[in-house]
């Protein structure tokens, strides 16, 4: 799960770093009144879950009250990049005298936490890696070791923090450190970090990530994130447990497996579709959870033709045709479906389809064969 | 000779009391698997269809013999368990459990790496390993597959089904199937198993089917490159996954360039890996390499 800008600097204050006094406001009022009690000048800024705020004008500066007020009126409702402003942020403004960057997270090679500083802030650390790599430190930490004030002090030497602010940045990344075990992120990350005109380092933007699977453990995580900008479509999937990712195409997929899953959306594309999401009902899927993804997959309105594509191990063929026909009776769909029912009590369950004489159902026996057929019946049907 | 699993493996599992984990394990039994005992802390003494529960990891070694562990309790569960499977001695820790925060993972592969390199952790949230007419050990439906000399390694368990279908089919078996799960760090990765495989003499090609996220294929890929002799087919599901959205598995995401399906396959195919497009595909390379 991705936070938003307040939300990571919230997490960040927790374990102590420096960030600015400031509040998350969702109306024009609270936003003057939160920037007079702050004093000025202050920065409103959009918290949304997109990169390019500044560019987009969801970052301002205010002096006074009257700006304060124009900025948040502006702002509010602000559509950066399809994500609707609906909180902002109001901090007093940082004196900014120099840019750093420090972030923690996964290492998937080395199967250990990767720390980076680096003296290149405030643009994209991706641009700093491939143009300037030999300015973005990394470090493995030893996760049972975890990182010591000792080595956060050898990433800001060797990362060539001015001389005065090596303290300061160590106890930074130690802090960023924290964050991200505490509190179980898979990524903490502070671009800018700030050196202020009194020496002084400070995280000026936040960017984290939580891992959902440590959720049990976080009951206060429960509230985070960006809600109100979730597909509802998404949201309502992940209440019913059904793993759905929203895409651009006309093709509905349900399949079981999440590789299995990923795989049938590249043959559907391979055979000249385009498919509208990804669904994976999951091992041992029964027909009331059948019944539940067919409704989740229609109720995308760009949804023409819908394949379904079980290979039946726990799951069982049988199950899932007498789940269809359940969504069939109820939710009685006008668009065309292809259904290819492979593995355990695949015959069976291809009988009961062909009993209950669905219309507009087509079966079919290869992964293949059923991407072909459901491009054709959404070619026909659009 | 099938590689991890075999007719030698003495089989205990904790979370045998469970839905699943009953119904599994029971399963595993009938293939002729060699169910040795079951853990559960509040139920040691009981047992389950004649397979007897113990209270701890340390006790089920000491009084069964097991060599080897599968792990089917809750994920805040799950790490503990396996950390003290390998405790007490345990060779192969198979780890089925799905939802397990990436940071246990972490601890539980540093830790283990570290304290008891003489065991081996295969998963978490993976289907389990499964070598044809020797013994099951997790969820892969066993009846689908047949001995031979194909050996699989996947993130994936339904696309390995997929696969190993296809193969089966066309007259081939397998030597071993083998799930290292679909978390972002898994307790073996390609290049453990691909390693063991290239070892193995019942095995004469191997099948490396993977998907989107972290570089684990291409560092497979460089694997192969210098160290594998046999004969390996690749697949790699999710060319189409867009950036940034997680497919499934907590480790298939694409984050920025890095991850993706075509990097994989690309990577793969310099080394000299034939790398099928659709799951059909890779059993006609393999059956065309095969009856060469």
């Amino acid at each position: 799960m991705d936070l938003l800008e307040y939300q990571g600097k919230q997490l960040f204050a927790k374990h102590g770093l420096d960030v600015s006094d400031g509040s998350a406001v969702t109306t024009v009022d609270d936003a003057v009144a939160a920037a007079n009690k702050i004093g000025y000048p202050v920065v409103v800024k959009a918290q949304v879950l997109m990169g390019g705020r500044g560019k987009a004008g969801g970052v301002k500066l205010a002096s006074n009250e009257e700006e304060a007020r124009e900025h948040a009126t502006n702002i509010l409702g602000l559509d950066i990049k399809g994500h609707i402003t609906r909180t902002l942020w109001i901090e007093h403004a940082s004196d900014i005298e120099t840019e750093y960057y420090a972030s923690v997270l996964l290492d998937r090679s080395a199967k250990k936490p990767l720390v980076m500083f680096s003296t290149e802030g405030g643009i994209e650390i991706e641009t700093v890696a491939v143009e300037t790599p030999e300015k973005l430190i990394r470090q493995n930490v030893d996760p049972l070791v975890g990182l010591t004030k000792e080595q956060a002090l050898d990433i800001a030497t060797k990362g060539k923090a001015d001389e005065d602010v090596i303290e300061g940045v160590a106890d930074a990344l130690v802090a960023l450190y924290k964050v991200w075990i505490e509190e179980d992120a898979s990524l903490a990350e502070i671009n800018p970090l700030i050196v202020t005109p009194d020496r002084k380092v400070k995280a000026l933007d936040a960017k984290v990530t939580l891992d959902g699977n440590a959720a049990f453990r976080h009951p206060d995580h429960a509230e985070l994130g960006d809600k109100a900008n979730l597909d509802p479509i998404e949201v309502k999937a992940a209440e019913q447990d059904v793993v759905y990712v929203k895409l651009d195409g006309n093709i509905g997929i349900l399949g079981n497996g999440a590789g299995l899953v990923m795989s049938t959306l590249d043959v559907v594309a391979q055979a000249g579709g385009e498919p509208a999401n990804f669904l994976d009902a999951g091992g041992g899927s029964d027909a009331a959870k059948v019944k539940q993804a067919v409704e989740i997959i229609l109720s995308n309105d760009a949804v023409e033709a819908v394949l379904f594509n079980i290979f039946g191990g726990i799951t069982r063929c049988d199950e899932v045709a007498n789940g269809l026909v359940a969504a069939f009776a109820d939710l009685k769909p006008t668009v065309p479906f292809v259904v290819r029912l492979d593995g355990t009590n695949d015959v069976q369950g291809r009988e009961i389809l062909e009993k209950a004489q669905l219309p507009n159902v087509q079966t079919a026996k290869t992964m293949n064969e059923a991407a072909e057929k459901v491009v054709a019946a959404a070619k026909g049907n659009s | 000779m099938s590689i991890l699993v075999t007719e030698n493996t003495k089989l205990a599992v904790a979370g045998i009391t469970g839905r699943e984990g009953r119904f599994h394990t029971l399963n595993n039994k009938t293939y002729g698997t060699n169910v040795v005992g079951g853990v559960n802390p509040k139920k040691a003494g009981e047992d389950v269809e004649g397979i007897p529960v113990f209270g701890d990891w340390e006790t089920t070694v000491k009084e069964s013999g097991a060599n080897t562990a599968m792990i089917f309790v809750p994920p805040p569960f799950a790490a503990a368990s396996a950390l003290e499977a390998a405790a007490a001695g345990v060779e192969l820790v198979i780890i089925i459990t799905e939802g397990i925060p990436a940071h246990d993972e972490l601890k539980l592969y540093n830790t283990v790496k570290r304290d008891y390199p003489g065991t081996t952790v295969v998963g978490p949230n993976c289907p389990g390993i499964l070598s044809p007419g020797k013994a099951n050990v997790g969820i892969i439906p066993a009846s689908f597959f047949k001995p031979g000399n194909v050996g699989v390694v996947s993130r994936s368990g339904t696309l390995t089904y997929q696969i190993g279908n296809e193969l089966a089919q066309a007259g081939f078996g397998n030597s071993s199937i083998v799930g290292i799960g679909g978390d972002p760090v898994p307790g073996s990765s390609f290049i453990d198993i691909i390693e063991r495989f290239e070892k193995d003499d019942e095995t004469e090609l191997i099948v490396l089917s993977g998907e989107i996220g972290g570089s684990a294929e291409e560092e497979a890929a460089e694997y192969i490159g210098e160290h594998v002799t046999k004969p390996v087919v690749g697949y790699i599901a999710g060319f189409t996954a867009p950036e940034g959205k997680q497919m499934g598995h907590a480790g298939a995401i694409v984050s920025g360039s890095a991850g993706t399906a075509k990097a994989k396959a690309e990577a793969l195919e310099a080394k000299g890996v034939r790398v099928g497009r659709t799951p059909t595909e890779v059993a006609e390379i393999a059956i065309d390499i095969l009856k060469k």
